[in-house]
């Protein structure tokens, strides 16, 4: 690889109690491309998403971020280097409408210091952030209060708001899950057009499909450790892939 | 809607309107006023606390001005109970705040006899910031863990000052400074509560308080936005103590007495009962759940060793009647005032 990697990961080791989640695991991104990441249920994938933002700390190993350790480093501290997340499980401001739940990224320390300051309206940045996400301009689902939007808007509000950080990094933890074939249809596009504008991207999914036609390259877990690494093909092709991941299904 | 004039010869018909209606532009905070019946349906709400505190502090006798020196003292601690609540801290600990404030404003006053001029507003800084001290370990804990802490520091303090014999020990400090007169002391505490409900319930609605309420409905999602929490909620912690350490140090130079009974469980539990009942969320349902308990605990003086029942029946009677809290009940009823208009043809 020519450039220095964006994002490295060496040895990381994490266990809960007994169990071994993550077992050794090295790999790395550069920057602009999109990282898939698939493993079988319970393999170490939302483990190692966790690993990165700095929700979990690792019980061994390294991961820098652009040359710098940083490792053990709390989540707010990772955000605000440009590494934004989503949640699996949706994590909205239920109290809050869908709009004011874009308040929270926009008002954070890394958005104020890219814009150099506050916005003047912010309502007026959530609510674009969000129409680019598919919440319609024109209906009023975005003045509605998060707790009562079905969970394709929670989904879109939730990658929304990893946008709103205006990161370098994105991890996408299983972003198209539980979403119809047309919602997810839906968001693709707003996918590679992130990548056209050269973020990086991270994405840990279930959906092997739509998965392969947007990744440059896929990485296979199982049982915390990485079994296989490379394009698509290379990689649905590797028999222990097919052993571990297909054949468990 | 105020065209009714010219319409005046067409047939008239009438239908219901919110008086709300004209006024709500789709803004929260954008207001379209055209007549001085908007303007009072809009500011009536915020001028009642205002006159209703200074008539009372006027009409009432010497005995209830002190019951209201009382009550406003626990409206405040139901007010930086709430703000903490709705940083997603649940305190069962006010009396840490009100204490330390006590003992703080007392010790200054006996120890270097400084007037009550001085060591209110040094017992509410140094109480607010010794009480965020306190909690700020535990700051991590979330839920009933943080609150079985609050619950237990105030009552180690009590027996920290028993067994050491500091500050008094078990006779407390007596013959402490007075405020010059009882207008002073009215005015002082009318003053700090007004200031608190519309200071801290703009704050709420900033930005700031945003945050608080976003860590209170989801802390790993506002970390997720790069924000540090734990320095949030040290804020909100500081900003709550400080009150409650306010009204310690003023009841304090009240009483001219600071003793241990400032740490009792009354000026814990007291509040979260304003505040359940007034309705939490809103710092006013808090300070007007105040108004409630505290002169209705007066007027079952009364009654003895039944008071506390018939005050436990209340509080039951209304928790289940209205259980979103009294405030939020009438805020409710208040827009959805009707009016008639006529239909426009």
């Amino acid at each position: 690889m020519s450039s220095s990697p964006l994002l490295e990961v060496a040895e990381l080791r994490k266990n809960f109690g007994g169990v071994q989640a993550i077992d050794d695991l090295n790999f790395e991104i550069i920057e602009g491309e999109l990282l898939g990441v698939i493993g079988p249920n319970g393999s170490g994938k939302t483990t190692a998403v966790n690993l990165i933002s700095g929700f979990v700390k690792p019980t061994e190993g390294n991961i820098s971020y652009r040359g710098k350790n940083i490792t053990g480093w709390p989540p707010y501290k990772i955000v605000r280097l440009g590494i934004a997340r989503t949640f699996q499980m949706v994590k909205p401001f239920y109290q809050l409408p869908a709009y004011k739940n874009m308040i929270i990224p926009l008002y954070s320390p890394r958005v104020k210091k890219i814009v150099g300051g506050k916005y003047g309206d912010r309502d007026a940045v959530a609510l674009d952030l969000l129409e680019e996400v598919g919440f319609e301009r024109d209906s009023f689902v975005a003045y509605k209060v998060a707790s009562v939007l079905p969970q394709g808007y929670l989904k879109r509000l939730e990658l929304a708001k990893a946008i709103a950080l205006q990161p370098d990094l994105i991890i996408l933890d299983e972003l198209f899950s539980g979403l119809s074939l047309a919602e997810v249809a839906s968001i693709v596009p707003i996918i590679e057009k992130l990548r056209q504008q050269g973020k990086t991207i991270i994405m840990i999914e279930h959906r092997l499909k739509e998965l392969f036609r947007i990744a440059d390259r896929v990485i296979v877990l199982n049982y915390g450790q990485k079994i296989a690494d490379g394009s698509a093909t290379e990689v649905m092709e590797n028999p222990e892939v097919k052993n571990a991941y297909l054949g468990s299904e | 809607m105020r065209n009714a004039e010219s319409n005046s010869k067409s047939f008239k018909k009438r239908r219901k309107e919110r008086i709300d209606r004209g006024i709500k532009a789709r803004s929260s905070d954008i207001f379209a006023l055209s007549s001085w019946r908007e303007m009072l349906y809009l500011t009536a709400p915020r001028l009642i606390p205002i006159v209703g505190l200074l008539v009372l502090s006027v009409v009432l006798s010497h005995y209830w001005q002190r019951v209201l020196l009382s009550v406003s003292v626990f409206a405040l601690l139901a007010i930086s109970w709430d703000i903490l609540a709705q940083s997603g801290m649940v305190s069962l600990g006010q009396a840490l705040f009100f204490g330390t404030g006590a003992y703080l404003a007392g010790n200054m006053n006996h120890y270097f006899g400084w007037s009550p001029y001085i060591t209110i507003p040094l017992a509410t800084i140094f109480g607010g910031l010794l009480s965020t001290l306190f909690l700020l370990p535990v700051l991590r804990l979330r839920g009933i863990y943080f609150s079985m802490v609050t619950l237990v520091l105030p009552l180690m303090l009590v027996r920290i000052i028993e067994a050491t014999r500091i500050f008094g020990g078990t006779e407390g400090l007596s013959g402490l400074g007075a405020l010059p007169n009882r207008w002073v002391e009215v005015y002082l505490i009318i003053a700090a509560l007004l200031a608190s409900l519309f200071g801290f319930r703009r704050l709420m609605n900033s930005d700031f308080g945003l945050v608080l309420k976003a860590i209170n409905d989801n802390d790993r999602s506002v970390m997720n936005a790069g924000i540090n929490i734990y320095w949030f909620k040290t804020q909100a912690l500081f900003i709550a103590a400080a009150i409650g350490a306010f009204a310690g140090a003023f009841m304090t130079h009240v009483y001219m007495f600071v003793g241990m009974p400032v740490f009792a469980l009354d000026y814990s539990i007291l509040p979260i009962a304003a505040a359940v009942v007034g309705g939490m969320g809103t710092l006013a349902g808090s300070m007007l759940g105040a108004f409630i308990l505290v002169p209705l605990s007066e007027l079952l003086r009364g009654l003895g060793g039944l008071r506390i029942v018939f005050y436990g029946l209340f509080l039951v009677v209304f928790t289940v009647a209205i259980p979103e809290g009294i405030f939020h009940y009438i805020q409710r009823k208040y827009h959805q005032f009707e009016r008639w208009v006529e239909v426009e043809r």
